[in-house]
């Protein structure tokens, strides 16, 4: 659990964050969203005392963070910054390994890591260990980033844009990848976006701030049912509402026993691309099936758009 | 077809071989300090040399004029370089009279041109091969065991510079071994402090201005300036500071030497060391910060490691440097080539001023190949792939 309590920052006389107050649940992802100089890699870096705060405190499970000094702190906490920050001189295998061999981890542990955590992120051990970062595609620079800031198993991961510089389907990939990661291994995980769809792909909570202040933080779909002021609804943005509902839920929650013509739908896809298929394909009800091909009834147009509805 | 096809370097070489072949390529004095008669190519040599010498200069000439690929570039001038190196020898027994031992066979410029020609050639031919740093040092060792080869046959012994070699061959080696112990001892006292005062002007900027401006200052002390400057504070310390003097610090001789060959080593080594820290990408600062690395972690596995290029550039740059100046150090009794080069100076020989700046053109050359196939080997760049 991560409890930030009335932390504030001052630079220059101006309070970059200002009496920022959230508790992050352990094992869940909590996304800080925001425009751009409103505070939200300051507040990330307060978490690993990368930045002292001026105000407030920090604690992690309950332990104020300055109780240890602040390299020890660091290697506990893993930290993917904007922009990979891979160490040139070094190839990714050692990049990953920095940690594990800080924090004294013998070599067959280390190796191991590095192994399982490639394998994780899908680029291939023996292909990408011996390369230097300067020979990886953007893309792979980012996830190898990633990938040293998971490497010590870290109960909390901090990350700072980490998809920035990928390709949509790249993106989404490596999104996936992470949350299968986080589901594995348990980590609470505090990200910064400046993506909206990333925010609610990813969150089970989202903090929006603006000015150094937080204005909400909440469960997705509570920013866009009951937004806490006029800002919060423009970031998530008025005529993308409908759409944000359904796309943080699966078609499984809405099946209902009954048949339906055409070809099924699968029971694990957002209920945003249900109603796509729906409408492409100018069906009112389409068959689900679960992913070992299982009928699990039908998924109609009128539950799709009750589901999207605001209140009234 | 062809005049389209002929190369600007090949051309000049053509030119400069013209004039070469039509200078003396070796003089004969009757002793070492009267002017000499200047011999060309074909009476220099018997018939069947000068035949064969002139062929393969022609031959190499052509390939230069006519062909742009790296091999057959290299290995004319190769081949052109050795048949020097041979015939000088020869020359220097052909012209020598028997049973004089005062007349002196020295090169003479059209020598000294060619192998400036034929070596110009083989440079181009390496740089379009672009070879790796390893592949560079080994060129460097073929070529210095061809010379050591030579040396060591006896072939050179009728030649001037040899004959002066022959008769100081102890100093020649002790003088050898103090510049030297000059050139490398400054340089280490260089690094030593050099480095980790870049570190701290680096770290705390308040120091970097006045630090860098300070050894600028120095920098542009004339050397015998320097010396002279310090004669007096390096006597007080000989005279009063107790074993000071039992240690051989002195006011005169290797002691100023060193110290001024070590302060002019400061600002190359203080300016690239601040310089390659202030290169180090900010990200992988904020990366080894982020990660948990203390202070003395992040300099030494990171920002050290990324730096150490341009420190080796700095490294190189005072190793040439101090390889040059140490010849300056004879002047106030500091040893070295610099020894033969100014006892030849005041006595007309020319062949002992060789004595003392062959060597030392030699050694100068080593080091900056050696230095930049480490430097190669060091950095980090996509170019390293193709090496
Ligand atoms: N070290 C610093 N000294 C002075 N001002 C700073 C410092 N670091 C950040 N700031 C200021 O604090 C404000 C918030 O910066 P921060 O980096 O937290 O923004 P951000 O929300 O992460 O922006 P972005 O989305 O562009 O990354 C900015 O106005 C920035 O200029
Ligand atoms: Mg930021």
């Amino acid at each position: 659990m991560i409890e930030i309590d009335g932390i504030t920052k001052i630079y220059d006389g101006k309070s970059v964050v200002d009496d920022v107050t959230l508790t992050i649940e352990p094992h869940t992802v909590a996304v800080i969203v925001g425009t751009s100089g409103s505070g939200k890699t300051t507040l990330l870096r307060m978490v690993n005392r990368l930045v002292e705060p001026d105000a407030g405190m920090i604690r992690l499970d309950g332990e104020d963070n300055r109780t240890i000094p602040g390299y020890e702190l660091r290697r506990r906490i893993g930290y993917a910054i904007q922009g990979h920050g891979l160490f040139p001189h070094r190839t990714v295998a050692e990049n990953i390994a920095t940690v594990p061999r800080l924090i004294g981890w013998d070599k067959e542990k280390t190796a191991a890591k590095v192994r399982e955590l490639l394998t994780l992120f899908q680029l291939d051990a023996d292909l990408f260990g011996p390369r230097y970062p300067h020979e990886l595609s953007g893309g792979e620079q980012q996830r190898v980033g990633v990938a040293r800031a998971l490497a010590a198993e870290p109960n909390v991961l901090l990350m700072d844009e980490p998809f920035g510089a990928l390709d949509p389907i790249i993106r989404a990939k490596a999104q996936d990848d992470l949350l299968a990661i986080q589901k594995h291994f348990g980590t609470t995980i505090i990200l910064v976006t400046h993506d909206m769809n990333e925010a609610f792909h990813l969150a089970d909570k989202i903090a929006v701030m603006d000015a150094g202040r937080l204005l909400q933080f909440g469960p997705p779909d509570e920013l866009v049912r009951q937004p806490a002021t006029g800002f919060v609804e423009a970031m998530v943005g008025a005529s993308e509402r409908p759409f944000r509902l359904l796309s943080m839920r699966r078609v499984s929650d809405l099946a209902e026993p009954g048949s339906a013509d055409g070809s099924p739908i699968a029971a694990t896809v957002t209920q945003q691309d249900a109603l796509a298929e729906l409408m492409w394909t100018g069906r009112s009800a389409a068959p689900v099936v679960s992913s070992d091909g299982e009928a699990r009834g039908r998924v109609t147009l009128e539950a799709l758009l009750q589901r999207a509805r605001g209140p009234k | 077809m062809v005049s389209s096809n002929i190369d600007k370097l090949g051309a000049l070489i053509v030119a400069m071989v013209a004039y070469a072949a039509s200078s003396p390529f070796a003089t004969l004095r009757s002793n070492r300090i009267v002017q000499g008669e200047g011999f060309g190519i074909p009476s220099a040599l018997p018939a069947w040399m000068a035949g064969l010498l002139l062929t393969v200069i022609a031959l190499a000439s052509l390939v230069a004029l006519l062909r742009r690929e790296a091999i057959p570039r290299l290995v004319s001038a190769a081949a052109v370089m050795v048949a020097l190196f041979a015939f000088i020898g020869e020359a220097a027994a052909f012209l020598t009279p028997a049973d004089n031992t005062y007349a002196r066979v020295a090169p003479a410029t059209g020598f000294w041109l060619l192998l400036f020609t034929f070596a110009l050639l083989a440079a181009d031919g390496i740089s379009r091969m672009r070879p790796g740093p390893v592949m560079r040092l080994l060129y460097l060792v073929t070529a210095m065991a061809i010379i050591a080869a030579i040396l060591l046959s006896g072939l050179w012994a009728d030649l001037s510079v040899m004959k002066e070699y022959a008769v100081r061959a102890d100093v020649f080696w002790s003088e050898a071994s103090r510049h030297l112990v000059l050139a490398l001892g400054s340089l280490a006292a260089a690094v030593a402090v050099g480095v980790p005062l870049g570190i701290v002007c680096e770290r705390v900027p308040a120091t970097r201005a006045a630090v860098l401006n300070t050894l600028n200052i120095v920098q542009t002390i004339p050397s015998i300036a320097l010396f002279g400057i310090l004669i007096a504070p390096l006597g007080w310390v000989a005279a009063h500071v107790p074993g000071a003097y039992a240690l051989g610090i002195r006011g005169i001789g290797a002691t100023p030497a060193f110290v001024a060959l070590f302060l002019y080593s400061l600002l190359p080594m203080v300016a690239n060391t601040v310089a390659g820290l202030a290169g180090v990408p900010r990200e992988s600062r904020e990366a080894a910060r982020g990660i948990g690395m203390t202070s003395a972690q992040r300099l030494l596995r990171v920002e050290f490691p990324l730096a150490l290029p341009v420190i080796l550039t700095g490294i190189r740059i005072v190793l040439v440097q101090n390889i040059g100046l140490a010849t300056i150090a004879a002047l106030i009794g500091g040893g070295g080539f610099g020894t033969f080069v100014f006892q030849g100076l005041g006595q007309t020989a020319t062949d002992l001023v060789l004595l003392g700046a062959l060597p030392t053109v030699g050694l100068a050359f080593v080091s900056a190949v050696v230095l930049d196939a480490l430097i190669d080997m060091n950095s980090i760049s996509p170019a390293r792939k193709d090496a």
